[in-house]
């Protein structure tokens, strides 16, 4: 059934009659429940987002037009049935709104708590459109998600007839995850291979708890699993095995979605002092390794007085992890005005509620330190805007001979990565862009080299967990669609012509 | 997880270990090292492969106990399980025939030196390795060394063994005595930096293998970052070897030392439990 056959259906036409467009309309939009400021700016672990109840979350539905048209779809990188599954809350089948959530995203609970929105689904929701709040749908799916995990009966996506066809993925996180969740629909024998201990990529290593519970990562790796997906830990594609191994050992095809690699500092003086650490290494720590349990084996300093570099989601998960392991004063310093940052605006409405400070307009130019090496201080330049840069944001000029020098005593830079080295550095042929990201067909998401796909962060860059999801899902189509449209023989042959995916890092 | 295959004891903190990783033991090559894990809750730690045995599929790793992690790797015995390893990781050593080459190296650093001294000597060089260490008890790998060096030179701090003085006693006498093309060396940061210090006296090229603190081991997190030639470099992807004379020695002292505070406190926690200080 298309998306015209299913919106024609009785029950959902019943639904639309049974409540005018414009009482939909005039509802206001449901409120996320969210842990007190206060209480969750000093606990680890706890979720700030509460999730809505089932009153909430029908009524919500509600709210949705269930429009002929539904543009929200659009939006989405991954193609969710939106009005399908929001009209199955609607009536109360939240089993339902689950299985259509999967059909078409390998990791609903938790797109519904990572993905930004506002700029995809909910900025093409009509009420968006009618100058009104869009239905909440990234709520809706974490609903419904969280609803299916909830009551133990978990819903196992139809998985056709094995092809007898195996096909490797490199890295574990939401590109790999999602392209091996279409792939094993389709009947292929997929095994993951990641080079940490953990499965899950950035879900596990960089997002924090208090956004992304690792528990729930787990029970959307375990799904895959059911359906048939083999996952390998400790495992470094081009080093471990390399992918002329693969090959021998029969793999037909090889996702490459190794993701982030090496993070990036400013070059300014004092920058390898004791206490100045990346994002990733600060995150990873906390996240993967557990550091600031006391179980754990894995130490973090815990900072009173820490700022971390940078506007974006990542800066944001740094400074209020900072903020609940101690610190007194958790700053953001950001080059630019609040205006220009690329967080979420969620993420930064919850800092500040959490007593986060924002230093906009401070750009870093010096790192002191003590005779121990540990940093003391820093040196901000203060900073105006000035006229538009190559990415559309005003940029940062200097204020001549106006700087500030604050306490410190850890900083965290997060101003961005640049991708993982490993694999371009051991794949002969591969070409990659002069920043290192893999080239890739835009359409299909092939490499120069046949049989590899790439995508995700080792093709973009940074980008979003969404973004990198719809990578996959783009590659497991354009894969099969070569092994079955036959045109091109199998191992893979080159599909169309090669254009390079928008690569650019963007400047923080 | 990874099987733990034969353990001995080169002395009470130094410990040998021979562990299964077929795979590993097949790509690996001389500079190479691997992430370790003991526990759930274990500290990812690198560690250089020492040897490796393409038949039984077993790597070997030389631990000494210094911190949590490696005293929790060296309390395993034969038969156990270390959680987890990844690897081969790093970049491999670059050989070829240099002509001259002095591996020069300190305590546990030998282990890694090892395949370095043996790759060297196949490619045709003249090899002759310096091997440091306080006393004679902690010279390690003599006469693995031995087989594959031209000539064995070995110091001990108090005399107690070979002849009375440091590393670059002995490597300072075979530079006045004949033409050297090349100098490895690894060890401990503070002689290696001295190592550096006289070889750029004598203006021999010099390669340092660092073991600086990493985290996922794989150029994801920055935490091994040293200044090379005034660039930031990341041991993981652009190391561990890098042009001695290039190296920021100083700060790599200074962010080996960044945890010690927290360490100490862990290692006494962790001694307070197992009785050790009762």
């Amino acid at each position: 059934m298309n998306i015209t056959e299913e919106r024609a259906q009785e029950w959902r036409a019943d639904l639309r009659s049974a409540i005018k467009a414009k009482d939909r309309t005039n509802m206001p939009r449901v409120h996320m429940p969210e842990l007190d400021a206060e209480y969750r700016s000093h606990t680890r672990l706890e979720e700030v987002n509460l999730g809505l109840t089932a009153e909430m979350a029908m009524e919500e539905a509600k709210r949705c037009l269930d429009c002929a048209n539904p543009t929200c779809m659009e939006g989405c990188p991954v193609g969710i049935y939106i009005p399908k599954f929001v009209k199955q809350i609607e009536i109360g089948d939240f089993q339902g709104a689950a299985k259509t959530l999967k059909q078409t995203s390998a990791l609903p609970a938790v797109c519904g708590r990572v993905c930004p929105q506002e700029k995809q689904c909910d900025a093409q929701c009509i009420h968006t459109k009618m100058k009104k709040d869009a239905v909440a749908i990234g709520h809706l799916e974490r609903f419904a998600a969280d609803f299916e995990r909830e009551s133990g009966i978990i819903s196992i996506p139809e998985v056709a007839a094995p092809n007898g066809l195996k096909i490797a993925v490199v890295g574990s996180g939401p590109a790999g995850l999602s392209f091996a969740g279409d792939m094993a629909k389709l009947g292929y024998d997929v095994t993951v291979y990641e080079a940490l201990h953990e499965i899950g990529g950035v879900l596990k290593y960089g997002i924090p708890e208090f956004r992304l519970p690792n528990a729930i990562v787990d029970v959307e790796i375990e799904n895959l699993r059911s359906m048939g997906v083999k996952f390998f830990n400790n495992c470094v594609i081009g080093r471990t095995i390399t992918i002329e191994d693969l090959k021998e050992e029969g793999f037909k095809g090889v996702f490459v979605a190794s993701g982030a690699g090496l993070p990036r500092f400013m070059n300014i003086k004092g920058e390898n002092l004791v206490g100045v650490m990346s994002s990733n290494e600060y995150l990873t720590r906390v996240n993967l390794m557990d550091a600031a349990n006391p179980e754990s084996d894995t130490p973090v300093f815990l900072g009173k007085k820490v700022a971390i570099i940078g506007g974006g989601n990542t800066a944001m998960d740094s400074v209020r992890t900072a903020r609940r392991l101690g610190a007194e004063r958790a700053i953001i310093a950001y080059r630019r005005s609040e205006e220009e940052m690329p967080a979420r605006l969620e993420e930064v409405k919850h800092a500040k509620e959490e007593g986060i400070e924002f230093m906009t307009l401070r750009n870093p130019i010096e790192f002191i330190g003590n005779e121990q090496g540990r940093v003391t201080h820093m040196i901000l330049q203060v900073m105006e805007l000035g006229e538009p840069d190559a990415s559309g944001r005003r940029s940062p000029v200097e204020v001549p001979g106006k700087t500030e020098t604050i306490e410190v005593d850890e900083v965290v830079v997060s101003v961005g990565v640049s991708p993982n080295p490993l694999i371009p550095q051991s794949v002969i042929g591969l070409q990659v862009t002069k920043w290192g990201t893999i080239v890739v067909n835009n359409d299909t998401m092939q490499t120069d080299i046949p049989m590899i796909f790439a995508g995700g962060d080792i093709v973009r860059g940074g980008a979003t967990v969404i973004l990198a999801m719809g990578d996959g899902r783009k590659a497991a189509k354009s894969m099969d669609d070569a092994r079955s449209s036959r045109t091109a023989t199998w191992p893979l042959a080159p599909l169309g012509s090669r254009q390079i995916m928008g690569t650019r890092m963007r400047p923080w | 997880m990874n099987k733990i295959v034969s353990k001995e004891y080169f002395s009470a903190n130094v410990v040998k270990f021979e562990v299964e990783a077929p795979l590993i033991a097949k790509s690996r090559k001389a500079g190479h090292f691997v992430m370790v894990k003991v526990g759930e809750k274990g500290e990812r730690i690198p560690l250089t492969i020492a040897d490796a045995d393409l038949q039984k599929g077993t790597i070997t790793l030389v631990v000494q106990k210094m911190g949590v992690s490696s005293s929790k790797l060296c309390a395993l015995n034969e038969g156990d399980f270390i959680t987890d390893m990844v690897g081969p990781l790093g970049k491999a050593t670059h050989i070829e025939n240099f002509g001259t080459v002095i591996c020069a190296c300190g305590g546990v650093g030998t282990a890694p030196m090892l395949p370095i001294v043996a790759a060297l000597k196949k490619a045709g060089n003249k090899v002759i390795s310096v091997i440091a260490a306080r006393n004679k008890d902690l010279i390690i790998l003599e006469d693995h060394m031995r087989q594959y060096s031209d000539e064995l030179i070995v110091m001990t701090d108090d005399g107690s063994y070979g002849t009375k003085g440091l590393v670059t006693n002995g490597v300072e006498a075979v530079i006045n005595r004949e033409k050297v093309n090349l100098c490895v060396t690894i060890g401990p940061a503070i002689m290696m930096k001295f190592v550096s210090l006289l070889t750029k006296k004598y203006e021999v090229p010099t390669l340092a293998s660092l073991n600086t603190i990493m985290v996922d081991g794989t150029g994801m997190c920055g935490a091994c970052r040293v200044s090379v030639g005034g660039k930031t470099k990341f041991v993981c992807v652009d190391g561990p070897e890098f042009d001695a004379h290039l190296v920021d020695f100083d700060e790599m002292l200074m962010r080996l030392g960044g945890y010690k505070d927290i360490e100490r406190e862990e290692m006494e926690k962790m001694q307070c439990a197992s009785g050790v200080n009762k």
